[in-house]
């Protein structure tokens, strides 16, 4: 095989990894939206890193944690729905990336590669995020899975029983702006939504546990990468949005056959 | 050195505590104690601020007055009044029971016996009914070996005919365990019979006793009217009062109703 394709399929099979368990929490929270409007305004952290002339990544991360903590802010506003508020941002905050981009000499920025993925030119720089950024929210994720598992199920009863549910909370938005960072080049800004839902959201229909749908959505998430990238190369297709259809594809089994997997599984677990 | 204004036998104490939102009070200047094997609840009208006063005591809401003082290493366990996990998440309840404390299955078991769940433990959280879902909420508080029950609405969805067999585990527990227990109810009768002590809140204490003196208390009848003081066996109402398309209490010269007709007026004590 060779090295781009190997760098490509384990960069998007490291970013599924860490997209589903971490999408679990995305989908049982409802935060698909809030993601996204971290996610979009990643474009103005990709225009600031290029004028700072800093990491790409960390310009992400940055921006996608400014926006979370825009929308903590608007989410106070009295007499909206929160996804009026979400909409508004995430759709001004792109808007505000495409013109800030739109600034620099065209040559230097690649917007579309940004947006829509380009996993087939990920870079060995591309993978140190993969490989670091996803170990530690990984790490985060199985040390605080308990507290962060009792806050989904009531933050109130949480708090009482000394789950520090004010620190939980912006550590989930930490956690989602750095996937933000190891995603964008696989599946891009406007879809890294669907890398953490859309396998969430086919595990349900498998697992049981909450731990079964974690491990589910992370395995069904390699899957989608990988036969999305083999799609891809078969007839020629753009690579972000052929992982996106496959997961699709794959949720549209699960959500018609689910049942029918889980009692096979139960069988064959009782056998 | 708030702990050592704490009385021996008090497991918290609640001093002048208030609670704003906004420009609003919702709860003003509200003194209690609860001590062990003792049941306080907490009765009153709708925003008079049961809830609030609740999530004040257990600190998920900032004071704007007052302060709460806890017996160190106080475990409390919590049933909140609302309380409907998302069906998206996949949850048994023995998995649910488990979060809380190391407990084993024999013991989730027997707690869930205790408090009359039928339901086995691998049944998914989402598919319990009302009366059942409160039932488990009781057995994980009492998982965790509270020292203080904090009770918001505990028979909220339970069948009538559950209702008093759940306030009898609720007061034979508390008993048992000499555990202190707060509750919150705006159903008057069963709870008068399962508490030892009741204190009827409209966002300051109105009146606050032993059961059967709240309710002859005046600030009490006039908040929920003489049909409520006689008692779950006789329960005649006598209409006294008519109400309007609210349920509110609609004054004649009465002067019992001019009271009842204003619960959030502010009330002069004699």
């Amino acid at each position: 095989m060779d090295d781009f394709l190997l760098r490509a399929l384990a960069g998007g099979a490291g970013a599924a990894l860490v997209a589903g368990p971490l999408g679990c929490f995305v989908v049982w929270r409802r935060l698909a939206y809030f993601g996204e409007t971290m996610a979009h305004a990643g474009l103005l952290g990709i225009a600031l890193s290029f004028a700072l002339d800093t990491d790409v990544g960390l310009g992400v991360v940055a921006a996608a944690l400014v926006a979370g903590a825009v929308i903590v802010v608007l989410e106070r506003l009295p007499g909206f729905a929160s996804d009026t508020l979400l909409g508004i941002l995430a759709n001004t905050a792109l808007a505000l990336g495409v013109i800030v981009v739109s600034l620099f000499e065209t040559t230097r920025i690649d917007v579309a590669s940004f947006l829509f993925g380009d996993v087939f030119a990920v870079s060995v720089r591309d993978l140190y995020w993969v490989g670091g950024g996803g170990a530690l929210c990984l790490g985060i994720l199985v040390a605080q899975w308990r507290s962060m598992l009792v806050m989904t199920i009531d933050s109130d009863m949480a708090a009482v029983e000394g789950v520090a549910v004010s620190r939980l909370r912006p550590l989930l938005v930490f956690l989602i702006a750095v996937l933000i960072a190891i995603a964008m080049k696989i599946v891009g800004l406007l879809m890294i939504v669907s890398l953490l839902i859309i396998p969430a959201a086919a595990a349900r229909r498998l697992a049981t546990s909450p731990e079964a749908m974690a491990i589910a959505a992370a395995l069904l998430g390699v899957v989608a990468v990988a036969s999305g990238m083999g799609g891809a190369i078969a007839w020629d297709l753009p690579g972000g949005p052929a992982i996106v259809v496959a997961a699709g594809a794959i949720f549209a089994g699960a959500a018609l056959l689910g049942p029918l997997v889980r009692d096979l599984m139960q069988r064959c677990g009782g056998a | 050195m708030s702990v050592l204004a704490l009385n021996d036998a008090d497991l918290i104490r609640v001093d002048g505590v208030s609670v704003r939102a906004g420009g609003t009070l919702l709860i003003d200047q509200v003194d209690l104690a609860i001590r062990r094997g003792e049941i306080l609840t907490v009765v009153g009208p709708n925003g008079g601020g049961k809830t609030t006063l609740v999530k004040a005591i257990l600190g998920l809401l900032p004071l704007a007055a007052g302060q709460v003082i806890r017996r160190a290493d106080l475990r409390v366990g919590y049933v909140p009044q609302r309380f409907g996990p998302d069906p998206v998440l996949p949850l048994t309840v023995g998995r649910f029971l488990a979060l809380t404390a190391m407990a084993d299955r024999e013991r989730c078991t027997n707690v869930l016996a205790r408090v009359g769940v039928k339901a086995r433990t691998d049944h998914q959280l989402a598919t319990l009914s009302g009366g059942e879902l409160r039932r488990v909420l009781l057995a994980r508080a009492l998982l965790r070996d509270p020292d203080l029950l904090v009770l918001d609405e505990p028979v909220a969805g339970v069948d009538v005919a559950g209702q008093p067999e759940l306030y009898d585990i609720i007061a034979a527990l508390a008993h048992e365990r000499n555990l202190g227990v707060l509750m919150v109810s705006h159903d008057m009768h069963l709870v008068m019979a399962a508490s030892t002590r009741v204190l009827c809140l409209n966002r300051h204490v109105c009146c606050a006793g032993l059961p059967n003196a709240v309710t002859r208390h005046p600030e009490y009848i006039a908040l929920f009217g003489s049909a409520w003081t006689e008692g779950l066996a006789v329960y005649s109402h006598h209409h006294d009062h008519r109400h309007d398309a609210d349920g509110n209490v609609v004054s004649e010269n009465h002067p019992k109703d001019e009271r009842a007709a204003a619960p959030f007026s502010d009330h002069r004590h004699g």
